[in-house]
């Protein structure tokens, strides 16, 4: 048997795992691992500029692909900036496996060097986390983290490592195990059979049902039963922010996103709806508005692969616990022969009068088909989204960063397939778009990836710039400029009279196309509409370049629509800025 | 409502900070915590008394469940069960105080397992009522010290907690 070095079986570990990129930056805690992968390493080290960047790179890389991202960070100030990241993952459950050094055991606890408790500062941001205390438990500490990380309900696993089990003059006997088993851990692997039983009972009894899915949908691989499932019934289906492309956005059925931002259409049906089958979303405060007041006519099934998201904030009435896929399966199979049976279920005169609502409501005010954005001389932000859209066909993969433009992203572009929208739901990190970008072109080089993001958001890990002209990653970075905070200013309008607090940059902006320029990337500035198509055109012709589209929008414009709080329900929104339901 | 919530879990390093941090990431209380490696050196018995309405027992039960460590968990308030409690409590006994401390201890059947000229330490072990019963007796005594070990629970009849 092969005889390795702790920091030798690491880099071992990365190859036999399949795993294609480690997002990483080096350091004192980890100096043995680094010489290990440059010695002998197949997979590819990606060298960022942050150690958020390699978190979120990482992450972008996951949401794409759905395998797990992997970073590799030193010990103290490498693990605590990478922490931000760690969190952005926890919050949408996106597999991960950081690896962050530690100083040497003996010195743990005395404040050496570039020591920090990672485990302590990661535990509630984590899903699980080991310290590595033995070399020779590296390659079966690793299966682990791989497994927990990308099973269940998946997300971020830490495994601090003190540089002396990675010393490379002890040698131990290296075998990875081709599988693990955890006796304190069993994620659910299908859904209870009564329960999916009730569930199709209920759903097929509906008048006025609603799907509603969420990133569990996305990440559980059950978009296409979820597709198939609803279109089966002919109900309608709306998506949260992080499962959006779950359900084809063109298709008839869609009624676009719901919540705080959602679509007019998909928050009206979900309160007056009496049938809501939710799929893989936990029902989050940026949905629901009020708790109290949430959909009060409705039943609610509820399928999740984690019991801890059923009945946190809604009850559910019917809780399925397992993974979306089986449990998505049995509910096809269970409808189908309780309509065998029944084939006048469901009532097809209600549904028709519900999609009659549906289509009144889609028709006042929705956002593709109603309600449009203020004219205006400048360019909206809405209309760089829909020009992205057209140049792109749909197909891009698009990155966001938080705020203003990360809800237009969401809204105007039609996402027909999963792992095509990526954005920090949950945490909501402003600078991680344009690494995420970077992690989902390397997965995806061929294809067109583009970050939105604004003049705020960009510049929390613009210096990653830098990495793209590394690693040749031509992504196309759409700046929505408003030269304000946006979302910030957008609640100083509408809660604090316009008092802009902080909100401005008082003329500090760089020139973008310059700094770009400097990074050796190639920058463009849009100033008016009637340019904008084609420059969205010339800067997706050059593949091989980064393009940062400098985009000057209206200022002034707010996202619709918005849920009236505190107190309001699903059905209370802002429509525009005078405008209500 | 209190409840006692009983789990086996991994005995590594770690893994109480893990059920602690828990509870005070999600706002829960913890009330009393009593933990030890069981005959398997590898498991150890954690038990905790905790408050809250029926939904929130149930999220901490789920959320405790969906730790790693955690390998088996019980609410033993959920059926019957034998709790116990340990308390060491250090009083000033002297005088004619001296007699009536020894015989409050004994009728509450504690012991006196430490004496001193001016002092007595009580051993009592029972229910947490029971010993919030005798602290309360002692209300004329000058108490020095409390030392209460937290509840340690396990269920009546056949029911077993274990692998």
């Amino acid at each position: 048997m092969e005889l390795l070095s702790g920091g030798e079986m690491i880099a071992r570990v990365l190859e036999d795992e399949g795993v294609e990129y480690i997002f990483g930056y080096p350091g004192g805690a980890v100096l043995h691992i680094y010489d290990a992968l440059f010695k002998d390493c197949k997979v590819p080290h990606v060298l960022v500029r942050h150690e958020q960047a390699a978190t979120h790179a990482a992450d972008g890389y996951a949401r794409a692909t759905g395998k797990p991202g992997v970073v590799l960070v030193t010990s103290g100030p490498g693990a605590t900036n990478a922490i931000t990241g760690i969190a952005t993952a926890y919050m949408d459950s996106i597999p991960m496996v950081v690896l962050s050094g530690q100083v040497q055991s003996h010195l743990i606890g005395e404040d050496a060097f570039q020591e920090t408790d990672m485990i302590g500062i990661s535990r509630p941001i984590v899903k699980h986390s080991f310290m590595v205390k033995r070399a020779e438990d590296i390659p079966v500490m690793m299966k682990k983290a791989f497994y927990i990380a990308a099973s269940g309900r998946p997300g971020p696993v830490v495994i601090d490592i003190p540089k002396d089990v990675t010393r490379p003059d002890e040698k131990f006997e290296y075998r990875y195990p081709r599988t693990v088993k955890m006796r304190s851990y069993a994620p659910a692997q299908r859904g209870h059979t009564g329960q999916v039983k009730k569930a199709a009972k209920l759903l097929l009894s509906a008048k006025r049902p609603v799907i509603y899915a969420g990133g569990g949908v996305v990440q559980g691989e059950g978009s296409e039963l979820l597709t198939s499932l609803a279109r089966e019934l002919n109900y309608p289906v709306t998506n949260t922010l992080m499962g959006l492309g779950c359900y084809p956005a063109t298709d008839r059925q869609f009624l676009g996103m719901l919540g705080m931002h959602g679509f007019y259409e998909a928050n009206m049906a979900m309160h007056h709806s009496d049938v809501i089958l939710a799929v893989g979303a936990r029902f989050d405060d940026r949905v629901t508005n009020t708790v109290g007041k949430f959909c009060p006519g409705a039943k609610i099934i509820h399928i999740d692969v984690d019991p801890t998201s059923i009945s946190k904030t809604v009850p559910a009435d019917i809780p399925i616990v397992g993974p979306v896929q089986s449990v998505l399966e049995e509910m096809g199979v269970q409808l189908a022969a309780l309509r065998e049976k029944e084939p006048d279920l469901p009532d097809r005169g209600a549904l028709e009068r519900w999609w009659k609502q549906i289509d009144e409501w889609r028709a006042t005010h929705g956002l593709w088909t109603g309600r449009r954005y203020s004219e205006s001389k400048k360019i909206m932000p809405q209309q760089v989204i829909e020009s992205l859209y057209r140049v792109t066909d749909g197909n891009a993969y698009v990155t966001s960063d938080v705020g203003q433009h990360q809800m237009f992203a969401a809204q105007y572009y039609r996402f027909d397939q999963p792992r095509r929208w990526i954005n920090s739901g949950g945490l909501g990190t402003m600078g991680f778009g344009l690494p995420a970008a970077m992690g989902v072109k390397l997965a995806f080089p061929d294809s067109d990836v583009a970050c939105v993001t604004g003049e705020g958001s960009i510049q929390m890990n613009i210096q990653e710039l830098s990495t793209c002209t590394q690693y040749s990653t031509p992504v196309k970075i759409i700046n929505l400029r408003n030269n304000y905070l946006g979302m910030v200013k957008q609640w100083q309008d509408m809660q604090y009279e316009g008092r802009y607090a902080m909100s401005t940059y008082e003329d500090s902006l760089p020139d973008f196309v310059k700094l770009v320029e400097a990074y050796g990337h190639v920058g463009m500035q849009v100033t008016k509409l009637a340019d904008l198509d084609a420059k969205m055109e010339e800067a997706f012709a050059m593949k091989d370049k980064l393009v940062f589209l400098d985009v000057i929008i209206d200022p002034m414009e707010h996202v619709y629509p918005m849920h009236i709080a505190p107190n309001g329900s699903m059905k209370d929104m802002w429509l525009s800025k005078n405008e209500r339901t | 409502m209190r409840r006692i919530i009983s789990m086996l879990m991994e005995n590594e390093p770690g893994a109480l900070s893990r059920v602690v941090g828990l509870f005070s990431q999600r706002g829960y209380n913890i009330e009393t915590l009593n933990v030890a490696p069981t005959d398997d050196p590898t498991l150890s018995r954690l038990t905790l008394t905790t408050a809250g309405d029926d939904k929130q027992i149930e999220q901490i039960t789920k959320h405790l469940n969906k730790l790693v460590d955690v390998v088996k968990l019980v609410d033993l308030t959920e059926g019957a069960h034998i709790e116990r409690d340990l308390m060491l409590i250090k009083v000033r006994a002297q005088g004619a105080l001296r007699d009536e401390v020894k015989r409050t201890t004994d009728i509450f059947r504690g012991q006196i397992v430490d004496v001193g000229p001016n002092v007595y330490t009580i051993q009592l072990a029972g229910t947490s009522d029971k010993l919030d019963s005798f602290v309360a007796a002692m209300a004329d005594v000058d108490i020095l010290e409390v030392v209460r070990s937290g509840v340690a629970g396990i269920s009546r009849g056949e029911k077993v907690l274990s692998l």
